[in-house]
């Protein structure tokens, strides 16, 4: 492989921002036909990189080769015209707009008199879709497309141009396991063309499947590149963290209160049908499944935001209707939601405030916001649940993702609730706050909290659940307990498939 | 049909059919409670509706562009009267006297250029600073009326020219000019936002624009391009009504705004950007033109008829909202 030229390489790449260090000294080669993986915490650097990449950013240092020549990449034109093309995690389009418009955006073909040549866009734009292999046109508006379709279309993008190297940046994220196959299809393809290929994720299975070398970095500083086939998911880790990483099954066992929380019969219209199950005081009970299974909209019955079609909720043994989530507050019953910085948050405001938000009402003197009081809360959980700030008068948006889902969690304790759910803990959450994060929930359920964990991710299921509830397309299909789930009967359950050995 | 294709039909064509209703509604309503014998729905009535509609619609096109470009602009009604004052007193200028009517042509030229560089100037601002632009034309409304004070006081500008009023009350297959000018504008600004990778980049910009942004597309000028296009089109607008009125106070065009961007909004034009189309701003135009004339048909006062035109926009948005919503499953907010 020596003597292959890299289609892009980076040599001692310098980026300082006013304080940080944000790369410092970052250097690696893709060649064509590779898969190559960038991983790092969030906050390593990866994302400046990409800017730096894709002319957002000006490096302070060093250079950009494509083959043999120095490149300067001083727009976003610019990288697309020398064939860098990126897939964006958050998806970079305009809904209102046609796919072939989102597509050719920012050089729709002209006629005389600056018209859009509708004709040469659309056949243009079908051309690519075919080869892509997908269900909806050119003219289809790209706000009606699922999310992996309107993905598709972004990776359309990457194909306009004679793509010579693609960065895909996290772009599972949002994507059922059948959709990834569609994905990773169109990679294998571009690689057959001798595209080189950087791929961002943090989803370690992904990474060995597909990826032929990884790259590392860890706060800016480069810190290698192995084979993948030579390393395994502890040596990654070890590389990105600088330390071993606890992900072993869930084994703790303490006496179990009594039922918190219990779910007769519940359905609400598609979404879900006839959902049963119970959560004890003291346990973790993880939802596992697809992203469309049903597990957030349960969460959001529960917590009022959605009216049930049928069915019962029971909160220590008595029926309950709830509303909203007023009504679920008043009733002891906390959500920590999937979108941190958009449901759980209100980034602007301090840490203190935020943490106080939904207990503001009691917390008065008179009629002004006792503020000492406030602050006793925050400095109470801030120390329980380890809350790295500066202090309350900190901006909730300038933590770092673990801190900010901390925040989140503290609200819902100062409250005392008496069943506490958790969609998507560690979403967006670098790997060494994941383990603090699952720490916490353990901790939780020993205190004697009822515990709900919604997750998409396995080994997050299996290492905090007592119990585990694994649904399909709005169905429970099985409850296994930590002792005896395997994550084969466990993918079985998720993927509508019967297990021979199912209860 | 595809799911949703219903609501959006509704959506588009709700505008028309509310305006048949008006129509319906008055022309009935007229038959027991209007003071004239005339009939509500005579053609000679529906022409001079759609000549009134004009200043008002002239403008309301331009801000179609500017609000699908995600900006709005506050100062129209300003640019309108200070374009205004500009053709009229341009017309009394010394330089020009012995021009005769050779006047008309430069002082409606010096008018459009001044209502073109006030706009872009309101353009350059909200590119170059960044602030947004409610704010920015906030600023300007309340800047441009000053100028128009500072100029002639709480005194009027007047000039009648009897070739201008001439030309302005002519008519042309049957229509008005200023109904001409309507008609035309429309048509143009159409052409643009659906035919030119200029309109198409404005509703990207609207729409999303950090990807417009990251596509290569220079939003500045797009933007700036926009607000001098509304900024021209006010001044059009001025031009085209005080031409045959001769006379313009300082406190004219006040409110204009709000009329203009009222109309957009009826139209369906999406307050955020993105999304929306001159053709559905016409109706809007036309609708609220209906019902001014409707309301006063069947003996309303003016206080009544911006009552119900405030009441009819919260209404029309509200069943625009249900239209959208997908159903019961929807998450409660």
């Amino acid at each position: 492989m020596t003597d292959v030229k890299p289609v892009l390489r980076l040599e001692d790449i310098v980026k300082t921002f006013p304080g940080v260090r944000a790369l410092d000294g970052v250097s690696f080669s893709v060649l064509p036909g590779e898969v190559h993986a960038l991983m790092g915490e969030n906050g390593a650097g990866k994302s400046t990189l990409m800017k730096v990449l894709g002319g957002i950013y000006q490096p302070d240092g060093g250079a950009i080769f494509m083959g043999d020549q120095q490149v300067v990449m001083a727009g976003p034109l610019e990288a697309k015209a020398k064939g860098v093309m990126f897939i964006h995690q958050e998806l970079s389009l305009a809904a209102e707009l046609s796919v072939a418009e989102n597509i050719y955006l920012g050089e729709l073909p002209r006629k005389s008199f600056g018209r859009v040549d509708w004709a040469k866009l659309t056949e243009q734009t079908d051309a690519i879709l075919k080869k892509l292999n997908v269900s909806f046109d050119a003219k289809t508006r790209v706000g009606d497309l699922s999310i992996a379709n309107q993905q598709m279309v972004e990776i359309a993008r990457a194909l306009t141009v004679d793509a010579k190297a693609v960065i895909f940046d996290e772009p599972t994220a949002s994507l059922t396991d059948a959709e990834k196959v569609v994905l990773f299809d169109v990679i294998a393809d571009l690689k057959r063309d001798g595209v080189g290929i950087i791929y961002i994720s943090h989803r370690m299975e992904e990474i060995f499947k597909i990826t032929d070398r990884i790259s590392v970095l860890r706060d800016g500083q480069y810190q290698g590149t192995v084979n993948t086939a030579d390393s395994t998911e502890e040596s990654i880790t070890q590389m990105m963290i600088g330390r071993k990483l606890d992900l072993s099954r869930n084994a703790s066992h303490h006496e179990l209160g009594d039922v918190a929380l219990e779910v007769r019969g519940l359905s609400c219209g598609k979404l879900y049908q006839d959902v049963n199950f119970e959560v004890r005081r003291g346990e973790v009970v993880g939802f596992y499944g697809l992203v469309g299974a049903g597990r957030t909209e349960i969460a959001e019955t529960l917590f009022g935001l959605r009216e049930p079609s049928e069915g019962q909720i029971l909160l220590d043994g008595q029926e309950v209707r709830i509303h909203s989530p007023a009504d679920a507050i008043s009733r002891g019953i906390s959500l920590v939601p999937e979108d941190r910085k958009g449901q759980g948050l209100v980034l602007g405001m301090n840490c203190r405030d935020n943490m106080t938000l939904p207990q503001v009402d009691d917390l008065k003197a008179g009629p002004f916001v006792a503020e000492g009081a406030e602050v006793a809360i925050f400095d109470q959980y801030r120390d329980r649940l380890d809350i790295r700030t500066p202090g309350w008068r900190a901006q909730a948006g300038n933590l770092s993702g673990g801190n900010q889902q901390k925040i989140v969690i503290g609200k819902w304790l100062s409250m005392h609730p008496n069943l506490l759910i958790v969609d998507e803990p560690t979403r967006g959450i670098d790997v060494g706050s994941k383990s603090e994060i699952h720490k916490l929930l353990r901790e939780l359920a020993a205190q004697g909290y009822a515990v709900m964990v919604i997750s998409s991710e396995m080994p997050e299921v299996l290492h905090v659940s007592d119990r585990i509830i694994a649904m399909y397309s709005g169905r429970v299909m099985r409850t296994f307990n930590s002792e005896e789930v395997t994550e084969d009967s466990l993918i079985k359950a998720i993927s509508g498939l019967s297990d021979d050995k199912a209860a | 049909m595809k799911s949703g294709a219903v609501s959006k039909a509704l959506a588009n064509g709700a505008i028309w059919g509310f305006i048949i209703l008006q129509l319906i509604f008055f022309s009935v309503a007229g038959e027991y409670l209007s003071l004239s014998d005339k009939a509500f729905m005579d053609w000679e009535n529906m022409l001079l509706l759609l000549k009134q509609s004009a200043p008002i619609g002239i403008i309301a096109m331009g801000m179609t562009l500017v609000m699908v470009n995600g900006n709005i602009d506050l100062s129209v009604g300003a640019t309108f009267a200070i374009a205004a004052i500009v053709m009229l007193d341009s017309m009394t200028w010394p330089i020009f006297a012995g021009l005769g009517d050779g006047v008309i042509p430069i002082a409606w030229l010096l008018a459009l250029t001044a209502g073109t560089v006030l706009g872009a100037l309101n353009g350059l601002i909200v590119w170059k600073t960044g602030v947004d632009a409610f704010i920015v034309t906030l600023g300007s409304m309340l800047g441009y009326r000053g100028i128009v004070f500072m100029f002639n006081g709480e005194n009027p500008t007047s000039h009648l020219n009897w070739t201008l009023v001439d030309f302005a009350e002519a008519e042309f297959l049957g229509l008005a000019t200023a109904s001409w000018f309507l008609l035309l504008v429309t048509f143009a600004i159409w052409f643009l936002m659906t035919k030119t990778v200029h309109g198409r980049n404005a509703y990207a910009i609207g729409d999303n624009r950090e990807a417009a942004v990251n596509a290569g597309i220079r939003v500045g000028p797009h933007m700036m391009i926009n607000f001098a296009i509304i900024g021209f089109l006010a001044a059009l607008s001025a031009v085209v009504f005080y031409s045959e009125s001769g006379s313009v106070n300082p406190n004219d065009g006040q409110l204009y705004e709000l009329w203009v961007i009222t109309a957009v909004v009826l139209g369906g034009t999406k307050i955020t950007g993105g999304a929306g189309n001159v053709i559905g701003t016409f109706g809007g135009v036309i609708a609220i033109q209906l019902l001014r004339k409707g309301l006063g048909h069947i003996g309303a006062d003016t206080s009544t008829v911006n009552l119900v035109i405030g009441l009819i926009l919260i209404a029309v948005l509200f069943l625009d909202r249900q239209l959208n919503v997908k159903g019961k499953e929807e998450l409660k907010v």
